[in-house]
């Protein structure tokens, strides 16, 4: 350090702030943070190592199962049963893509640069959207191939990607993820709170929708598709029965859902004192 | 430059900041002094359109922070409690600030040299001492190459040569035509490093004067007076307007109200002996408690 008077380089004028330049200044934040790789490694591990266990243990088992529970079986459960857990993973991190600027003041410098605030949402929503389908669509096909060629070794549970839904599922587990990282993004801008951000999430999603059960049937028949929790995996299931809706019609609900909260999200980033 | 027009702030029923008038101009270090709580962050945060003014306005080269297309060309600030994400590197923290306005690599590069972060650039923020990330503020400040820059309590956890260094920066920066708004709640590292003052206390303006009239004012001409025979000396010094205190000390007077040269003059008309005669200078520090403490004591007084 010179104690002479520091001065400054000069910089030529670089020229205004763009969307497209938010969105490279993202996808550094993004990469930056070991919380980052962590979490995106563990949605990976958790997608494609989960239903090669389940594949394994069914394998093993099989010939002891009943036929009625071979018959509960199926291959396209067991390739997406990652899809659970790994949500978990990717709302979490969905969550502290924002929240965590919050938490650290990150926030201010993010503004400061970006005083509109808005292309800030959209370039972290649509950074993040990106990097975890691109992550998630190999995983999920990783998944669907592993657990199918344990399964092929002992000749039980055999699909292939051709067969009806099967492609439009495994792809929409993908989807699903991704989808569901934004949901949560969406919500961590809301709450501004890590874990207000995680309660909020899992609240909406593993918490309500077991509450439903103190509804009569033909009220939770009624209720149950509508719920973000039952559209959104109305996207990766292979079957849909009368009391769900159809993946195009599941999807459409769980979008709607998630502009809501984006809308509701973008009004108070513009509104609020940081 | 930045200018406030009756800029206030509420939060909830706490007026933090009220109906403030100030000019930040360009070429000049202005101090922006208050005690904690006063509404230094507050006021700066305002400008950087971060919180919004419940009434009034500020402006920064002529506009809203808001409004600024390309805000770190404009304004570089150094928020007080960090702003940085503590995982993240002082590198990259850099650089994904400058991507927003498209600036290079290199630029991030040749400020992590400048503010002597070479070492640690690449490691997580988190991890830094106050001075090291007071310096990563500095960086983050100047990575536009803006015409004015605000920095809130940049000295702040500095070591000393850290302290010199910020001084040097922000007068060279100043002396380049730059307009520098810097806030401290310390008196007397404003009476070294700003040329303007503006003082604060719980929101509102107190003074807003050059460093120089501050001295001329605080300093109130107090001469200490040393003398085998100061009790004969403040019988003949005494009369209207004029204060002679007796000190602690034996033989020494506190005169206020008379020159340090008529005082001498009186002792030598009448055959006194002097030990001492010295102008003493209010120090700035006191004068600025003695500035702030009225601005309480007005407070609890319509409070009661």
């Amino acid at each position: 350090m010179n104690a002479l008077a520091p001065s400054v380089p000069p910089l030529a004028f670089t020229g205004r702030v763009t969307q497209r330049r938010v969105i490279v200044s993202e996808w550094t934040k993004l990469h930056s943070l070991r919380s980052t790789r962590w979490s995106l490694v563990a949605a990976i591990v958790l997608t494609i190592g989960l239903p090669a266990i389940f594949a394994a243990v069914t394998a093993t088992h099989w010939s002891h199962m009943s036929p009625s529970e071979r018959a509960d079986r199926h291959p396209l459960d067991i390739a997406l049963a990652g899809v659970n857990l790994s949500q978990l993973a990717i709302g979490v991190l969905g969550v502290l893509v924002i929240t965590g600027e919050y938490a650290t003041g990150m926030i201010r410098a993010s503004f400061t640069a970006v005083p509109r605030r808005l292309p800030v949402l959209w370039a972290k929503i649509a950074v993040f959207g990106v990097v975890s389908f691109l992550l998630m669509l190999p995983s999920v096909l990783a998944a669907f191939f592993v657990s199918q060629a344990i399964l092929r070794n002992h000749h039980i549970l055999q699909t292939s990607l051709s067969a009806p839904g099967v492609a439009r599922s495994v792809v929409g587990g993908a989807v699903y993820l991704m989808l569901f990282g934004v949901f949560a993004l969406a919500l961590g801008a809301i709450v501004r709170n890590t874990a207000g951000g995680i309660a909020t999430l899992v609240a909406v999603f593993f918490v309500i929708p077991p509450l439903l059960n103190v509804f009569p049937t033909s009220w939770q028949n009624a209720i149950n598709p509508w719920i973000p929790n039952s559209a959104g995996r109305s996207i990766f299931q292979l079957t849909h029965g009368s009391h769900s809706l159809s993946p195009a019609g599941g999807a459409a609900v769980f979008l709607a859902y998630i502009a809501f909260c984006v809308a509701l999200a973008a009004v108070l980033l513009v509104r609020r004192d940081t | 430059m930045i200018e406030a027009r009756g800029l206030t702030k509420d939060y909830g029923d706490k007026r933090a900041v009220a109906d403030l008038d100030f000019t930040v101009k360009p070429g000049v270090v202005t101090g922006f002094l208050g005690p904690n709580g006063s509404g230094k962050s507050t006021t700066m945060r305002l400008v950087l359109g971060l919180d919004a003014p419940t009434g009034g306005e500020v402006t920064v080269n002529g506009k809203h922070y808001r409004d600024h297309r390309a805000p770190l060309h404009e304004v570089g600030a150094l928020l007080e409690a960090r702003s940085v994400h503590t995982g993240r590197s002082a590198y990259y923290h850099l650089l994904a600030l400058a991507q927003t306005h498209g600036i290079g690599r290199r630029r991030v590069e040749e400020l992590i040299d400048l503010v002597g972060l070479h070492e640690v650039a690449r490691k997580r923020a988190g991890k830094f001492s106050l001075g090291m990330g007071q310096r990563l503020g500095i960086a983050t400040a100047l990575l536009g190459d803006p015409h004015t820059l605000i920095l809130d309590e940049p000295v702040n956890g500095l070591d000393p040569e850290g302290i010199h260094w910020i001084r040097n920066l922000l007068q060279s920066l100043a002396a380049e035509g730059r307009a520098i708004f810097v806030s401290s709640h310390l008196m007397s590292e404003m009476a070294v490093t700003a040329d303007h003052l503006i003082v604060i206390g719980r929101g509102k303006l107190i003074a807003d004067k050059s460093v120089e009239e501050f001295v001329r004012r605080a300093s109130g001409a107090v001469v200490r007076v040393r003398s085998p025979q100061a009790a004969r000396l403040a019988a003949l010094v005494a009369g209207p307007g004029v204060t002679v205190e007796v000190d602690d000390e034996p033989g020494v007077l506190e005169v206020s109200g008379l020159a340090s040269e008529r005082i001498g003059e009186i002792a030598a008309a009448n055959g006194l002996v002097l030990h001492e005669l010295t102008l003493v200078q209010a120090s700035l520090e006191q004068a600025f408690m003695e500035l702030t403490r009225d601005d309480v004591e007005f407070r609890s007084e319509t409070a009661a």
